[in-house]
Protein backbone atom coordinates (compact mmCIF):
# COMPACT_ATOMS: atom_id res chain seq x y z
CA UNK A 1 0.00 0.00 0.00
CA UNK A 2 1.28 3.24 -1.20
CA UNK A 3 -0.53 6.55 -1.10
CA UNK A 4 0.97 9.92 -2.77
CA UNK A 5 -0.88 13.41 -2.81
CA UNK A 6 -0.96 17.36 -2.17
CA UNK A 7 -0.78 17.60 1.73
CA UNK A 8 -3.35 19.81 3.08
CA UNK A 9 -2.04 21.46 7.18
CA UNK A 10 -4.49 21.70 9.63
CA UNK A 11 -3.95 23.21 13.07
CA UNK A 12 -3.78 21.34 16.38
CA UNK A 13 -7.13 19.77 18.20
CA UNK A 14 -9.24 20.03 15.04
CA UNK A 15 -12.51 18.60 16.80
CA UNK A 16 -15.18 16.50 14.78
CA UNK A 17 -17.51 19.71 15.30
CA UNK A 18 -14.99 21.44 12.87
CA UNK A 19 -14.24 18.49 10.93
CA UNK A 20 -18.52 17.89 10.17
CA UNK A 21 -21.44 19.77 11.86
CA UNK A 22 -23.39 18.38 14.49
CA UNK A 23 -26.40 20.03 12.23
CA UNK A 24 -25.26 17.94 8.68
CA UNK A 25 -25.13 14.72 10.54
CA UNK A 26 -28.72 13.86 9.11
CA UNK A 27 -27.53 11.27 6.70
CA UNK A 28 -24.64 8.55 6.59
CA UNK A 29 -23.35 9.21 2.73
CA UNK A 30 -19.78 9.73 2.99
CA UNK A 31 -20.31 12.23 -0.51
CA UNK A 32 -22.85 13.86 0.90
CA UNK A 33 -21.47 14.21 4.48
CA UNK A 34 -17.91 15.43 2.64
CA UNK A 35 -19.93 18.54 0.67
CA UNK A 36 -19.92 20.21 4.14
CA UNK A 37 -16.23 18.76 5.25
CA UNK A 38 -14.52 21.22 7.17
CA UNK A 39 -17.02 23.78 6.85
CA UNK A 40 -17.23 25.97 10.10
CA UNK A 41 -13.51 25.64 10.49
CA UNK A 42 -12.57 27.54 6.71
CA UNK A 43 -15.54 27.48 4.43
CA UNK A 44 -13.16 27.80 1.24
CA UNK A 45 -11.34 24.82 2.18
CA UNK A 46 -13.37 22.42 0.87
CA UNK A 47 -13.15 23.44 -2.68
CA UNK A 48 -9.05 22.87 -2.39
CA UNK A 49 -9.15 19.10 -1.73
CA UNK A 50 -8.72 16.85 -4.14
CA UNK A 51 -9.22 12.61 -4.48
CA UNK A 52 -6.12 11.83 -2.98
CA UNK A 53 -4.93 14.83 -1.21
CA UNK A 54 -3.69 14.19 2.25
CA UNK A 55 -4.02 15.97 5.74
CA UNK A 56 -1.58 17.29 8.06
CA UNK A 57 -2.65 18.25 11.38
CA UNK A 58 -1.31 18.82 14.46
CA UNK A 59 -2.31 17.48 18.08
CA UNK A 60 -4.98 15.34 19.07
CA UNK A 61 -7.10 15.38 15.79
CA UNK A 62 -10.54 14.11 15.85
CA UNK A 63 -11.35 15.23 19.33
CA UNK A 64 -14.96 15.41 20.09
CA UNK A 65 -17.75 13.75 19.41
CA UNK A 66 -18.06 9.62 18.18
CA UNK A 67 -19.42 10.64 15.22
CA UNK A 68 -18.09 8.31 12.69
CA UNK A 69 -19.45 10.66 10.05
CA UNK A 70 -16.13 12.55 11.01
CA UNK A 71 -14.04 9.99 9.16
CA UNK A 72 -16.76 9.49 6.56
CA UNK A 73 -16.61 13.05 5.48
CA UNK A 74 -12.62 12.39 5.02
CA UNK A 75 -13.25 9.48 3.14
CA UNK A 76 -16.36 11.03 0.88
CA UNK A 77 -13.72 13.90 -0.06
CA UNK A 78 -11.47 11.34 -1.57
CA UNK A 79 -8.71 11.67 1.29
CA UNK A 80 -7.37 8.23 2.18
CA UNK A 81 -4.53 9.07 4.75
CA UNK A 82 -4.05 11.38 8.01
CA UNK A 83 -0.83 12.19 9.00
CA UNK A 84 -0.77 14.20 12.63
CA UNK A 85 1.07 14.57 15.50
CA UNK A 86 -1.32 12.77 17.83
CA UNK A 87 -5.19 11.54 17.23
CA UNK A 88 -8.08 11.65 19.94
CA UNK A 89 -8.55 7.94 20.67
CA UNK A 90 -12.35 7.21 19.06
CA UNK A 91 -11.34 9.45 16.19
CA UNK A 92 -8.40 6.58 15.82
CA UNK A 93 -10.84 4.00 16.11
CA UNK A 94 -13.80 4.87 14.01
CA UNK A 95 -11.17 5.80 11.09
CA UNK A 96 -8.88 2.62 11.29
CA UNK A 97 -12.35 0.82 11.54
CA UNK A 98 -13.57 2.24 8.37
CA UNK A 99 -10.23 2.21 6.36
CA UNK A 100 -9.16 5.44 7.11
CA UNK A 101 -5.47 5.40 7.45
CA UNK A 102 -4.04 7.26 10.52
CA UNK A 103 0.05 7.73 10.88
CA UNK A 104 1.17 9.73 14.04
CA UNK A 105 4.15 11.48 12.91
CA UNK A 106 5.04 14.76 15.16
CA UNK A 107 8.14 15.37 12.64
CA UNK A 108 5.73 15.58 9.87
CA UNK A 109 3.26 17.60 11.62
CA UNK A 110 5.89 20.17 11.89
CA UNK A 111 7.81 20.31 8.69
CA UNK A 112 5.09 19.57 6.19
CA UNK A 113 3.86 22.81 5.03
CA UNK A 114 0.47 23.42 2.39
CA UNK A 115 0.50 22.27 -0.93
CA UNK A 116 3.78 19.96 -0.39
CA UNK A 117 3.87 16.80 -2.13
CA UNK A 118 4.43 13.56 0.07
CA UNK A 119 4.21 9.82 -0.45
CA UNK A 120 3.70 7.69 2.19
CA UNK A 121 4.23 3.48 2.76
CA UNK A 122 1.66 2.84 6.00
CA UNK A 123 3.58 -0.49 6.70
CA UNK A 124 6.85 1.00 7.23
CA UNK A 125 5.63 4.15 8.32
CA UNK A 126 7.87 6.26 5.25
CA UNK A 127 6.61 9.73 4.99
CA UNK A 128 8.38 11.25 2.04
CA UNK A 129 8.40 14.79 1.46
CA UNK A 130 8.50 15.14 -1.97
CA UNK A 131 8.49 18.91 -2.15
CA UNK A 132 11.34 19.03 0.22
CA UNK A 133 13.48 16.47 -0.28
CA UNK A 134 12.54 15.32 3.08
CA UNK A 135 11.86 12.12 5.11
CA UNK A 136 9.73 11.61 7.91
CA UNK A 137 9.29 8.67 10.08
CA UNK A 138 5.94 7.99 11.38
CA UNK A 139 4.75 5.78 14.14
CA UNK A 140 4.26 1.86 13.02
CA UNK A 141 0.54 1.54 12.67
CA UNK A 142 0.28 -1.69 15.64
CA UNK A 143 -0.15 -5.08 14.14
CA UNK A 144 -4.08 -5.10 15.13
CA UNK A 145 -4.90 -1.89 13.30
CA UNK A 146 -2.61 -3.15 10.35
CA UNK A 147 -5.18 -6.53 10.22
CA UNK A 148 -8.12 -4.32 10.21
CA UNK A 149 -6.66 -2.21 7.11
CA UNK A 150 -5.97 -5.64 5.72
CA UNK A 151 -9.44 -7.23 5.98
CA UNK A 152 -10.88 -3.84 4.56
CA UNK A 153 -12.05 -2.72 8.08
CA UNK A 154 -13.52 -3.20 11.47
CA UNK A 155 -17.21 -5.26 9.97
CA UNK A 156 -14.95 -7.28 6.88
CA UNK A 157 -12.78 -8.11 9.96
CA UNK A 158 -15.43 -8.86 12.07
CA UNK A 159 -17.23 -11.50 9.21
CA UNK A 160 -13.89 -13.20 8.94
CA UNK A 161 -13.50 -13.95 12.68
CA UNK A 162 -17.59 -14.77 12.88
CA UNK A 163 -16.83 -17.55 10.40
CA UNK A 164 -13.71 -18.78 12.41
CA UNK A 165 -15.76 -18.95 15.39
CA UNK A 166 -18.40 -21.04 13.15
CA UNK B 1 1.26 -5.40 41.68
CA UNK B 2 -2.47 -4.09 41.88
CA UNK B 3 -4.62 -3.34 39.85
CA UNK B 4 -6.94 0.03 39.20
CA UNK B 5 -10.95 -0.22 39.17
CA UNK B 6 -10.47 0.59 35.54
CA UNK B 7 -8.04 -2.51 34.72
CA UNK B 8 -10.16 -4.62 36.93
CA UNK B 9 -13.21 -4.14 35.20
CA UNK B 10 -11.33 -4.85 31.83
CA UNK B 11 -9.33 -7.97 32.97
CA UNK B 12 -13.18 -9.57 34.30
CA UNK B 13 -14.28 -8.67 31.49
CA UNK B 14 -11.47 -10.04 29.52
CA UNK B 15 -11.63 -13.40 31.56
CA UNK B 16 -8.00 -12.89 32.25
CA UNK B 17 -6.44 -12.70 36.28
CA UNK B 18 -4.63 -9.24 35.35
CA UNK B 19 -3.77 -6.45 32.87
CA UNK B 20 -1.63 -3.51 32.45
CA UNK B 21 -1.75 -0.85 29.97
CA UNK B 22 -1.56 -0.74 26.86
CA UNK B 23 -2.24 -4.51 26.63
CA UNK B 24 -5.05 -5.31 24.00
CA UNK B 25 -7.78 -7.18 25.05
CA UNK B 26 -11.26 -8.43 23.81
CA UNK B 27 -13.69 -7.63 26.42
CA UNK B 28 -17.72 -8.81 26.82
CA UNK B 29 -19.95 -6.15 27.22
CA UNK B 30 -22.69 -5.70 29.42
CA UNK B 31 -24.88 -3.50 27.97
CA UNK B 32 -24.79 -0.99 25.04
CA UNK B 33 -26.47 1.53 23.00
CA UNK B 34 -26.78 4.05 20.06
CA UNK B 35 -28.34 7.17 19.61
CA UNK B 36 -30.73 8.56 16.28
CA UNK B 37 -27.88 9.80 15.29
CA UNK B 38 -25.19 6.94 15.89
CA UNK B 39 -27.60 3.89 15.25
CA UNK B 40 -28.55 4.51 11.34
CA UNK B 41 -25.28 4.05 10.98
CA UNK B 42 -24.57 1.19 13.29
CA UNK B 43 -27.87 -1.18 11.78
CA UNK B 44 -26.08 -0.44 8.31
CA UNK B 45 -22.65 -1.70 9.36
CA UNK B 46 -24.75 -4.30 11.75
CA UNK B 47 -26.47 -5.90 8.50
CA UNK B 48 -23.17 -5.61 6.76
CA UNK B 49 -21.57 -8.17 8.84
CA UNK B 50 -24.52 -10.38 8.05
CA UNK B 51 -25.78 -12.13 11.10
CA UNK B 52 -29.08 -11.76 11.56
CA UNK B 53 -29.64 -11.61 14.96
CA UNK B 54 -27.81 -8.84 18.00
CA UNK B 55 -26.18 -10.92 20.32
CA UNK B 56 -28.65 -10.42 23.23
CA UNK B 57 -32.01 -8.30 22.65
CA UNK B 58 -31.88 -7.84 26.26
CA UNK B 59 -28.28 -6.29 26.50
CA UNK B 60 -29.02 -3.95 23.81
CA UNK B 61 -31.25 -0.25 24.02
CA UNK B 62 -31.71 2.67 21.00
CA UNK B 63 -32.50 5.70 22.58
CA UNK B 64 -33.73 8.56 20.03
CA UNK B 65 -32.37 11.76 21.75
CA UNK B 66 -30.80 14.09 19.39
CA UNK B 67 -32.92 15.41 16.57
CA UNK B 68 -35.80 14.02 18.26
CA UNK B 69 -38.65 14.56 17.99
CA UNK B 70 -37.62 14.67 14.38
CA UNK B 71 -36.70 18.45 13.49
CA UNK B 72 -37.05 17.83 9.61
CA UNK B 73 -37.39 15.38 7.32
CA UNK B 74 -33.76 14.14 7.21
CA UNK B 75 -33.75 13.46 11.00
CA UNK B 76 -37.28 12.31 10.75
CA UNK B 77 -36.18 9.11 8.47
CA UNK B 78 -32.82 8.60 10.20
CA UNK B 79 -35.32 8.13 13.50
CA UNK B 80 -37.46 5.66 11.05
CA UNK B 81 -34.06 3.63 10.19
CA UNK B 82 -33.77 2.61 13.96
CA UNK B 83 -37.56 2.39 14.49
CA UNK B 84 -38.04 -0.29 11.81
CA UNK B 85 -34.71 -2.41 13.12
CA UNK B 86 -35.93 -2.33 16.97
CA UNK B 87 -39.25 -3.83 15.29
CA UNK B 88 -37.72 -6.04 13.10
CA UNK B 89 -35.84 -7.63 15.59
CA UNK B 90 -37.97 -6.76 18.73
CA UNK B 91 -35.63 -5.52 20.63
CA UNK B 92 -37.23 -4.14 23.61
CA UNK B 93 -35.37 -1.63 25.13
CA UNK B 94 -36.10 1.10 23.01
CA UNK B 95 -36.79 5.20 23.75
CA UNK B 96 -38.94 6.97 21.33
CA UNK B 97 -40.52 10.57 21.48
CA UNK B 98 -42.18 11.00 25.08
CA UNK B 99 -40.06 8.11 26.48
CA UNK B 100 -36.96 9.16 25.39
CA UNK B 101 -34.94 11.69 27.21
CA UNK B 102 -30.98 11.97 26.31
CA UNK B 103 -29.53 8.91 26.96
CA UNK B 104 -27.00 9.11 29.69
CA UNK B 105 -29.58 10.30 32.00
CA UNK B 106 -32.08 7.93 30.96
CA UNK B 107 -30.13 4.93 31.03
CA UNK B 108 -28.35 5.04 33.91
CA UNK B 109 -32.21 5.96 35.48
CA UNK B 110 -33.23 2.73 34.16
CA UNK B 111 -31.16 0.70 35.88
CA UNK B 112 -29.31 -0.34 32.87
CA UNK B 113 -25.66 0.58 34.26
CA UNK B 114 -24.27 -1.41 37.01
CA UNK B 115 -20.95 -0.91 39.61
CA UNK B 116 -18.68 -3.21 37.92
CA UNK B 117 -20.07 -3.94 34.59
CA UNK B 118 -18.60 -2.63 31.07
CA UNK B 119 -20.85 -0.32 28.81
CA UNK B 120 -20.12 1.26 25.50
CA UNK B 121 -22.60 3.80 23.96
CA UNK B 122 -22.18 5.01 20.01
CA UNK B 123 -21.76 8.57 22.06
CA UNK B 124 -18.73 9.97 23.61
CA UNK B 125 -20.56 11.06 26.67
CA UNK B 126 -20.50 7.58 27.62
CA UNK B 127 -18.00 7.64 29.79
CA UNK B 128 -20.83 9.70 31.65
CA UNK B 129 -21.48 6.24 33.93
CA UNK B 130 -18.28 5.77 35.31
CA UNK B 131 -19.90 7.93 38.51
CA UNK B 132 -21.53 4.45 38.82
CA UNK B 133 -18.29 2.38 39.60
CA UNK B 134 -18.36 1.08 35.44
CA UNK B 135 -16.37 1.00 32.36
CA UNK B 136 -18.31 3.03 30.35
CA UNK B 137 -16.85 4.18 27.25
CA UNK B 138 -17.83 5.76 23.33
CA UNK B 139 -17.25 4.47 20.44
CA UNK B 140 -18.19 5.07 16.90
CA UNK B 141 -21.15 3.06 14.89
CA UNK B 142 -18.94 0.46 13.29
CA UNK B 143 -17.82 -0.66 16.76
CA UNK B 144 -21.21 -0.61 18.23
CA UNK B 145 -22.18 -2.99 15.15
CA UNK B 146 -19.52 -5.37 15.89
CA UNK B 147 -20.31 -4.79 19.28
CA UNK B 148 -23.98 -5.82 19.08
CA UNK B 149 -23.18 -8.58 16.60
CA UNK B 150 -20.77 -10.74 18.53
CA UNK B 151 -21.51 -8.82 22.82
CA UNK B 152 -17.52 -8.48 22.80
CA UNK B 153 -14.89 -5.52 21.29
CA UNK B 154 -11.54 -4.66 21.49
CA UNK B 155 -9.87 -2.26 23.84
CA UNK B 156 -6.62 -0.67 24.85
CA UNK B 157 -6.14 -1.17 28.39
CA UNK B 158 -5.72 3.06 29.34
CA UNK B 159 -3.17 4.23 32.09
CA UNK B 160 -4.99 5.56 35.38
CA UNK B 161 -4.87 9.65 36.30
CA UNK B 162 -6.00 10.10 39.52
CA UNK B 163 -7.37 12.81 40.79
CA UNK B 164 -8.28 13.73 44.85
CA UNK B 165 -10.31 16.64 45.77
CA UNK B 166 -9.84 17.37 49.14
CA UNK B 167 -10.65 20.53 51.13
CA UNK B 168 -14.50 22.18 50.94
CA UNK B 169 -16.86 23.17 48.45
CA UNK B 170 -17.99 27.27 48.65
CA UNK B 171 -21.65 27.72 48.01
CA UNK B 172 -22.50 28.10 44.03
CA UNK B 173 -19.01 25.64 43.25
CA UNK B 174 -20.34 22.06 42.16
CA UNK B 175 -19.59 19.27 40.24
CA UNK B 176 -19.24 20.77 37.26
CA UNK B 177 -16.59 23.43 38.06
CA UNK B 178 -14.71 20.46 39.40
CA UNK B 179 -14.41 18.56 36.40
CA UNK B 180 -13.53 22.40 33.99
CA UNK B 181 -11.05 23.06 36.54
CA UNK B 182 -9.34 19.77 35.80
CA UNK B 183 -9.73 20.31 31.94
CA UNK B 184 -8.72 23.91 32.36
CA UNK B 185 -5.32 22.01 34.22
CA UNK B 186 -4.58 19.52 31.68
CA UNK B 187 -5.90 20.55 28.49
CA UNK B 188 -8.26 18.91 26.03
CA UNK B 189 -5.73 16.17 25.22
CA UNK B 190 -4.57 15.79 29.07
CA UNK B 191 -5.92 12.48 29.40
CA UNK B 192 -5.83 11.12 25.87
CA UNK B 193 -6.19 7.23 26.08
CA UNK B 194 -6.02 7.35 29.51
CA UNK B 195 -8.71 6.48 32.85
CA UNK B 196 -9.60 9.46 34.94
CA UNK B 197 -10.16 8.15 38.07
CA UNK B 198 -11.91 11.13 40.46
CA UNK B 199 -11.51 10.47 44.36
CA UNK B 200 -11.34 12.22 47.76
CA UNK B 201 -13.53 13.51 50.26
CA UNK B 202 -15.22 16.14 48.37
CA UNK B 203 -16.71 13.47 45.90
CA UNK B 204 -19.51 12.73 49.25
CA UNK B 205 -19.97 16.54 49.55
CA UNK B 206 -22.05 15.73 46.00
CA UNK B 207 -25.04 14.48 44.89
CA UNK B 208 -24.87 11.91 42.73
CA UNK B 209 -26.51 13.78 39.88
CA UNK B 210 -22.91 16.49 40.52
CA UNK B 211 -20.64 13.21 40.21
CA UNK B 212 -22.19 12.48 36.65
CA UNK B 213 -21.01 15.76 35.51
CA UNK B 214 -17.78 14.99 36.21
CA UNK B 215 -17.03 11.94 34.73
CA UNK B 216 -19.39 13.07 32.24
CA UNK B 217 -16.47 15.46 30.89
CA UNK B 218 -13.34 13.12 31.01
CA UNK B 219 -13.93 12.99 27.08
CA UNK B 220 -13.43 16.51 26.80
CA UNK B 221 -9.84 15.91 28.28
CA UNK B 222 -9.07 12.89 25.93
CA UNK B 223 -10.05 10.28 28.04
CA UNK B 224 -11.64 6.89 27.71
CA UNK B 225 -12.98 6.98 30.32
CA UNK B 226 -13.80 8.59 33.75
CA UNK B 227 -14.43 6.68 36.38
CA UNK B 228 -15.29 6.90 40.69
CA UNK B 229 -15.56 3.82 42.93
CA UNK B 230 -18.72 3.09 44.07
CA UNK B 231 -20.22 4.28 47.70
CA UNK B 232 -22.75 3.78 49.69
CA UNK B 233 -24.48 6.92 48.23
CA UNK B 234 -24.29 4.57 44.68
CA UNK B 235 -24.84 1.52 45.57
CA UNK B 236 -28.45 2.84 47.43
CA UNK B 237 -29.33 4.63 44.04
CA UNK B 238 -28.21 1.89 42.27
CA UNK B 239 -30.46 -0.97 44.23
CA UNK B 240 -33.36 0.87 43.87
CA UNK B 241 -33.05 0.59 39.65
CA UNK B 242 -30.62 -2.93 38.78
CA UNK B 243 -31.92 -4.87 35.98
CA UNK B 244 -29.60 -7.27 36.94
CA UNK B 245 -27.45 -8.65 39.94
CA UNK B 246 -24.10 -6.76 40.06
CA UNK B 247 -20.72 -6.88 41.66
CA UNK B 248 -19.03 -3.98 42.27
CA UNK B 249 -15.08 -3.46 41.60
CA UNK B 250 -12.97 -1.57 43.62
CA UNK B 251 -9.20 -1.16 43.13
CA UNK B 252 -6.33 -2.50 44.78
CA UNK B 253 -4.63 -0.62 47.13
CA UNK B 254 -1.12 -0.81 45.75
CA UNK B 255 -2.61 -0.11 41.87
CA UNK B 256 -0.36 1.89 39.72
CA UNK B 257 -1.14 5.53 38.40
CA UNK B 258 0.39 7.11 35.52
CA UNK B 259 0.02 10.41 37.58
CA UNK B 260 -1.55 11.55 40.78
CA UNK B 261 -3.24 15.10 41.02
CA UNK B 262 -4.64 16.61 44.51
CA UNK B 263 -6.81 19.40 44.62
CA UNK B 264 -7.54 21.28 47.44
CA UNK B 265 -11.70 23.20 46.52
CA UNK B 266 -11.68 25.19 49.05
CA UNK B 267 -10.75 28.57 48.19
CA UNK B 268 -12.43 27.36 44.60
CA UNK B 269 -14.97 29.82 42.58
CA UNK B 270 -17.38 28.74 40.18
CA UNK B 271 -15.54 29.13 36.35
CA UNK B 272 -16.55 28.79 32.94
CA UNK B 273 -14.93 27.65 29.86
CA UNK B 274 -15.02 30.52 27.41
CA UNK B 275 -15.17 29.58 23.73
CA UNK B 276 -13.81 28.09 21.85
CA UNK B 277 -12.67 25.26 23.65
CA UNK B 278 -13.71 22.80 26.97
CA UNK B 279 -10.36 23.70 28.81
CA UNK B 280 -10.23 27.49 28.09
CA UNK B 281 -11.60 27.94 31.76
CA UNK B 282 -11.41 30.72 34.35
CA UNK B 283 -12.96 31.83 37.23
CA UNK B 284 -16.77 33.15 36.71
CA UNK B 285 -15.90 36.69 37.71
CA UNK B 286 -12.54 36.98 35.25
CA UNK B 287 -15.34 36.82 32.59
CA UNK B 288 -18.09 39.00 34.49
CA UNK B 289 -20.04 41.60 32.20
CA UNK B 290 -19.86 39.50 28.80
CA UNK B 291 -23.29 40.08 27.54
CA UNK B 292 -25.29 37.43 26.75
CA UNK B 293 -27.98 36.58 23.81
CA UNK B 294 -29.16 32.80 25.28
CA UNK B 295 -28.92 30.39 28.14
CA UNK B 296 -28.78 27.21 27.87
CA UNK B 297 -30.17 24.53 30.95
CA UNK B 298 -30.27 20.61 30.42
CA UNK B 299 -27.85 18.20 28.76
CA UNK B 300 -26.53 15.20 29.99
CA UNK B 301 -23.86 16.90 31.58
CA UNK B 302 -26.30 19.28 33.50
CA UNK B 303 -30.03 18.37 33.25
CA UNK B 304 -30.74 16.17 36.18
CA UNK B 305 -33.04 16.66 39.19
CA UNK B 306 -30.15 18.70 40.82
CA UNK B 307 -29.44 20.81 38.53
CA UNK B 308 -32.93 22.28 37.58
CA UNK B 309 -32.97 22.56 41.48
CA UNK B 310 -29.66 24.82 41.39
CA UNK B 311 -30.82 26.91 38.82
CA UNK B 312 -34.28 26.80 40.46
CA UNK B 313 -32.31 28.36 43.41
CA UNK B 314 -31.22 31.28 41.35
CA UNK B 315 -34.62 31.76 39.59
CA UNK B 316 -37.45 31.74 41.85
CA UNK B 317 -38.76 35.16 42.41
CA UNK B 318 -36.84 36.87 39.51
CA UNK B 319 -37.49 37.11 35.80
CA UNK B 320 -35.07 36.59 32.71
CA UNK B 321 -33.64 39.79 31.34
CA UNK B 322 -35.82 40.79 28.55
CA UNK B 323 -32.71 40.42 26.17
CA UNK B 324 -32.09 37.13 26.92
CA UNK B 325 -33.40 33.53 25.99
CA UNK B 326 -33.45 30.85 29.01
CA UNK B 327 -34.13 27.27 27.50
CA UNK B 328 -34.35 24.93 30.26
CA UNK B 329 -34.39 20.85 28.81
CA UNK B 330 -35.07 18.24 31.56
CA UNK B 331 -32.76 15.61 30.70
CA UNK B 332 -35.55 12.83 30.65
CA UNK B 333 -39.35 12.56 31.01
CA UNK B 334 -38.71 11.46 34.99
CA UNK B 335 -36.58 14.17 35.76
CA UNK B 336 -39.13 16.72 33.71
CA UNK B 337 -41.90 14.92 36.38
CA UNK B 338 -40.09 15.50 39.48
CA UNK B 339 -38.72 19.03 38.68
CA UNK B 340 -42.64 20.00 37.83
CA UNK B 341 -43.61 17.90 41.20
CA UNK B 342 -41.02 19.90 43.12
CA UNK B 343 -42.36 23.48 41.66
CA UNK B 344 -39.45 23.68 39.39
CA UNK B 345 -41.12 24.05 36.17
CA UNK B 346 -43.39 26.65 37.57
CA UNK B 347 -40.42 28.67 38.39
CA UNK B 348 -38.68 28.60 35.01
CA UNK B 349 -41.62 29.24 33.15
CA UNK B 350 -42.10 32.12 35.62
CA UNK B 351 -39.19 33.73 35.13
CA UNK B 352 -39.75 33.28 31.25
CA UNK B 353 -37.84 30.11 30.07
CA UNK B 354 -39.02 27.98 27.59
CA UNK B 355 -39.02 24.55 28.75
CA UNK B 356 -38.68 21.47 26.80
CA UNK B 357 -39.13 18.11 26.32
CA UNK B 358 -36.31 16.22 26.81
CA UNK B 359 -33.99 16.35 23.75
CA UNK B 360 -30.14 17.20 23.56
CA UNK B 361 -31.57 19.94 21.64
CA UNK B 362 -29.67 22.94 20.88
CA UNK B 363 -26.41 21.31 22.94
CA UNK B 364 -25.39 20.12 19.05
CA UNK B 365 -26.63 23.10 17.36
CA UNK B 366 -29.16 21.07 15.51
CA UNK B 367 -32.53 22.54 16.78
CA UNK B 368 -34.28 24.32 20.02
CA UNK B 369 -32.21 27.15 20.40
CA UNK B 370 -29.86 27.35 17.73
CA UNK B 371 -27.28 30.43 17.32
CA UNK B 372 -26.83 33.17 15.12
CA UNK B 373 -23.42 34.76 13.78
CA UNK B 374 -22.03 36.68 17.07
CA UNK B 375 -23.99 35.51 19.47
CA UNK B 376 -23.22 34.61 22.92
CA UNK B 377 -24.41 31.93 25.04
CA UNK B 378 -23.94 30.37 28.35
CA UNK B 379 -24.58 26.56 28.63
CA UNK B 380 -24.60 23.84 31.10
CA UNK B 381 -22.94 21.46 27.99
CA UNK B 382 -19.87 20.38 27.80
CA UNK B 383 -18.85 21.76 24.31
CA UNK B 384 -18.28 25.00 22.97
CA UNK B 385 -16.33 24.50 20.04
CA UNK B 386 -16.45 26.74 16.77
CA UNK B 387 -19.66 26.42 15.52
CA UNK B 388 -21.03 23.77 17.93
CA UNK B 389 -24.40 25.50 18.81
CA UNK B 390 -24.69 27.47 15.50
CA UNK B 391 -22.93 29.60 13.58
CA UNK B 392 -19.51 29.31 13.36
CA UNK B 393 -19.59 32.93 14.40
CA UNK B 394 -21.21 32.78 17.51
CA UNK B 395 -19.69 31.72 21.23
CA UNK B 396 -20.31 29.89 23.61
CA UNK B 397 -19.41 29.80 27.60
CA UNK B 398 -19.63 26.40 29.48
CA UNK B 399 -20.30 26.90 33.20
CA UNK B 400 -22.94 25.20 35.66
CA UNK B 401 -26.62 25.57 36.20
CA UNK B 402 -26.66 28.61 38.40
CA UNK B 403 -24.37 30.71 36.81
CA UNK B 404 -26.34 30.20 33.46
CA UNK B 405 -29.67 31.16 35.74
CA UNK B 406 -27.55 34.16 36.91
CA UNK B 407 -26.54 35.46 33.30
CA UNK B 408 -30.02 34.33 32.07
CA UNK B 409 -31.18 36.98 34.64
CA UNK B 410 -28.28 39.93 34.74
CA UNK B 411 -28.33 39.91 31.13
CA UNK B 412 -24.24 39.27 30.88
CA UNK B 413 -22.04 36.87 33.13
CA UNK B 414 -22.24 36.78 36.78
CA UNK B 415 -21.30 35.41 40.00
CA UNK B 416 -24.76 34.05 41.04
CA UNK B 417 -24.36 35.35 44.58
CA UNK B 418 -24.30 38.55 43.21
CA UNK B 419 -27.93 37.41 41.66
CA UNK B 420 -29.02 35.92 44.54
CA UNK B 421 -27.51 38.47 47.42
CA UNK B 422 -26.75 36.22 49.97
CA UNK B 423 -26.89 31.81 48.92
CA UNK B 424 -30.03 29.91 50.11
CA UNK B 425 -29.71 27.55 52.41
CA UNK B 426 -30.55 24.06 50.97
S1 LIG C 1 -26.68 16.43 25.49
FE1 LIG C 1 -25.09 17.18 24.11
S2 LIG C 1 -23.22 16.19 24.78
FE2 LIG C 1 -24.92 15.07 25.73
S3 LIG C 1 -25.36 13.38 24.32
FE3 LIG C 1 -26.68 15.09 23.73
S4 LIG C 1 -25.54 16.20 22.14
FE4 LIG C 1 -24.09 14.87 23.20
Amino acid sequence: MEFQGRAHRLGDHIDTDLIIAGRYLVTTDPQRLAEHLFEDLDPALRSRIRPGDILVAGENFGQGSSREHAPLAILGAGVRVVVAASFARIFYRNAFNNGLVLLECPEAAQSVQDGDGLRIVPETGEIRNLTRNQVYRARPIPPFMQQLVEAGGLIPYVQQRLRILR
Amino acid sequence: MGMTITEKILARHAGLPAVKPGDLVECRVDMLFANDITAPLAIQQFERIGVDRVFDPDRVAFVLDHYSPAKDIASAEQCRITREFVRKHGLPHFYDVGRAGVAHVLLAEEGFVLPGELFVGADSHTCNHGALGAFATGVGSSDLAAAMATGRLWFRVPHTLKFVFKGTLRPWVTGKDLVLRVIGDIGVDGARYAAMEFSGPVLQQLSLDERFSITNMAVEAGAKNGIMEPDEVVLEWVQLRARRPFEPVYGDSDAEYAAVYEYDVTDMEPVVAAPPSPDNVVPVTEVQGVRVDQCFIGTCTNGRIEDLRQAARVLAGRRVHPEVRLIVIPATPHVYRQALEEGLIQIFLEAGAAVSTATCGPCIGGHMGVLADGEVCVSTSSRNFIGRMGHRGSRVYLSNPAVAAAAAVAGKIVHPAEVVGSPVAV
